[in-house]
């Protein structure tokens, strides 16, 4: 590369690099900083202590917060993959006109460029005291009373990260199965495979780069998230985002940020733990 | 794949029915009730059919103030998408050639995607604070959702730039373009209908943004966070109508982007070769 085009390139580059320095990494880096200061009831403190980390770390609260926030990215990563697998699946596979597998593509994606809160409230004429689903059942006379679970409870948080985010699981596990040589289907079925063995033994261990990358958004996605669990739960539910929040709320910035801290570190472990799965740049 | 359809495609097919289902009958219904009549509840029977709290939407007293959440956030939008398309492309430019440093612009990008919305939104707050500067839309909340929107840009520029011939610029190369006059002529008018697709997620990802708007868009809230600020005070359909005017937008803006994709798609079709059309 000559000096004159190497100047280009990181030109070219500086815009995007400058962005995520100045509102990614120098944020964090502020909240890492922050998370050992002092505070008291109206300001933060400089200073370099402990204190925040053994207060949470010590705190029955936060440990049923954040086991509470695991299960939830745990059930839903489940439901998500095995639902977004299997639309993928029919997608990729079953679907033989390039027309319609775009047309179908894009009905499952257009959500994901709509608003999600306006998606979670759109569940309250269904899921409420008088909704649609517990006025269907009784008068299927299934129910002698209205179900109190189905709005405002985990059941209902599961159920808007389910309908939020299974697409993140879809995109990817479909462009993986998209790269399948169609040829091993064939070798597959001429050795004798029948159509499940094919799935398990061919299919899956290649969608592996997708499953793995929908994983991470999901996981992340979940373990992040206050919104959700806010709404949907009725403010019954915990949630390490929410926990962070209720901080904020009481200017107490130095504990959230500690809380902050832990939480980064665990996304980050989790993460680690499946790019090991995965190698992201070859699978673009 | 046998040619016939099995029980297995229709079982699958069934499958993939019920899931577009899920994912738009919720919002179908409450398009549907948003013109709920003047006394109409939150959920069925519909009492009547009118456009009453369309209406109430635009008055300013009874849902804080939607018109101008309503125009910040577009405003947002349009920056957002433009910074997108234009950093990514760029960057995407850049990443042809491997440089010092491109790992880890690389894996900053990936980190923003994965880092929580929260502790981006908390972190910039934070930082304002420190710093004792006044958090605002369209400064701290602008470059909060560019950390979301850039890496989507950046990725499928990625894609896209894997799979561009490049012997259309050797091509132009050869025929005496100088290198803005390749990336102007030739490689922007063939990556244009991606460049689209980019535009469209740098709009919407920010028009929605809502963790990362949180603490970062200061006194003025942005649409997001405006009906989030209903969701606990407001229980009459004027939610519905709230979120149908927003999902309209979001479609209007998609469709908008698909429209002008497949437009280009049927021109270059007709007008693919010039040969023997030289001026």
């Amino acid at each position: 590369m000559s000096r004159v085009s190497a100047w280009v390139t990181y030109l070219q580059v500086a815009p995007l690099t400058l962005v995520f320095l100045l509102f990614l990494v120098v944020p964090i880096a502020t909240i890492v900083v922050v998370s050992f200061f002092d505070y008291n009831t109206t300001q933060i403190i400089p200073a370099f202590l402990l204190q925040n980390y053994e207060e949470l770390l010590t705190s029955p609260v936060t440990w049923r917060t954040y086991l509470q926030t695991i299960e939830f990215a745990v059930i839903t990563w489940a439901l998500t993959l095995v639902i977004g697998f299997t639309v993928a699946y029919f997608l990729a596979f079953h679907v033989r006109s390039a027309t319609w597998q775009t047309v179908l593509f894009l009905v499952c994606t257009i959500p994901f460029w709509t608003s999600n809160v306006i998606r979670m409230i759109s569940w309250i004429p269904f899921l409420g005291r008088n909704g649609l689903a517990n006025m269907t059942l009784l008068q299927l006379g299934l129910i002698d009373q209205p179900l109190e679970f189905l709005l405002f409870s985990d059941f209902a948080v599961v159920l808007a990260y389910v309908h939020l985010y299974t697409l993140f699981m879809v995109v990817p596990i479909f462009n993986s199965m998209m790269r399948i040589d169609r040829s091993l289907l064939e070798a597959a079925r001429d050795a004798g495979a029948s159509g499940w063995q094919t799935l398990w033994n061919v299919i899956v261990p290649l969608s592996k780069p997708g499953i793995a990358i929908g994983s991470i958004f999901v996981v992340t996605i979940v373990m992040g998230d206050f919104v959700t669990v806010r709404l949907m739960s009725g403010g019954q539910t915990a949630s390490v985002g929410l926990m962070m929040m209720n901080a904020m709320s009481l200017l107490q910035y130095p504990a959230a940020a500690a809380n902050a801290v832990v939480l980064l570190l665990l996304v980050l472990f989790t993460v680690a733990a499946m790019m090991r799965l995965v190698d992201i740049r070859k699978e673009l | 794949m046998s040619r016939r359809r099995g029980p297995a495609f229709w079982g699958l097919a069934a499958f993939f029915g019920l899931f577009v289902l899920f994912l738009y009958g919720p919002t179908l219904t409450i398009l549907v009730l948003s013109f709920q009549g003047p006394s109409g509840g939150l959920t069925f029977p519909m009492n009547g059919v009118s456009l009453h709290w369309f209406g109430n939407l635009f008055e300013k007293q009874m849902v804080g103030d939607f018109a101008g959440s309503l125009r910040r956030s577009m405003i947002l939008g349009i920056g957002a998408m433009l910074v997108t398309v234009v950093a990514s492309f760029m960057a995407g430019l850049a990443f042809r050639t491997r440089f010092r440093g491109s790992t880890t612009v690389f894996y900053l990008a990936i980190a923003s995607l994965i880092v929580p919305s929260i502790l981006i939104s908390l972190g910039i707050g934070l930082l304002f604070r420190v710093l004792g500067w006044e958090a605002a839309w369209y400064s701290s909340a602008f470059g909060a959702h560019l950390t979301w929107t850039l890496p989507f840009g950046l990725l499928i520029m990625f894609a896209v730039f894997n799979r561009f011939d490049r012997r259309y610029e050797e091509a132009a190369r050869d025929l005496g373009a100088t290198s803005w006059q390749t990336i102007r002529h030739v490689v922007i008018p063939i990556l244009l209908p991606s460049l689209i697709g980019v535009g469209l997620f740098g709009f919407t990802l920010s028009y929605d943004e809502f963790s990362r708007s949180l603490y970062t868009s200061g006194t003025f809230n942005t649409l997001p966070l405006e009906i989030y600020g209903m969701t606990t005070n407001v229980t009459t359909p004027v939610l519905y109508a709230l979120g149908t005017v927003t999902t309209g937008v979001s479609f209007l803006v998609i469709g908008i982007a698909l429209v002008s994709v497949i437009v280009l798609r049927r021109r270059r079709e007709r007008h693919g070769s010039d040969a023997g059309k030289a001026a």
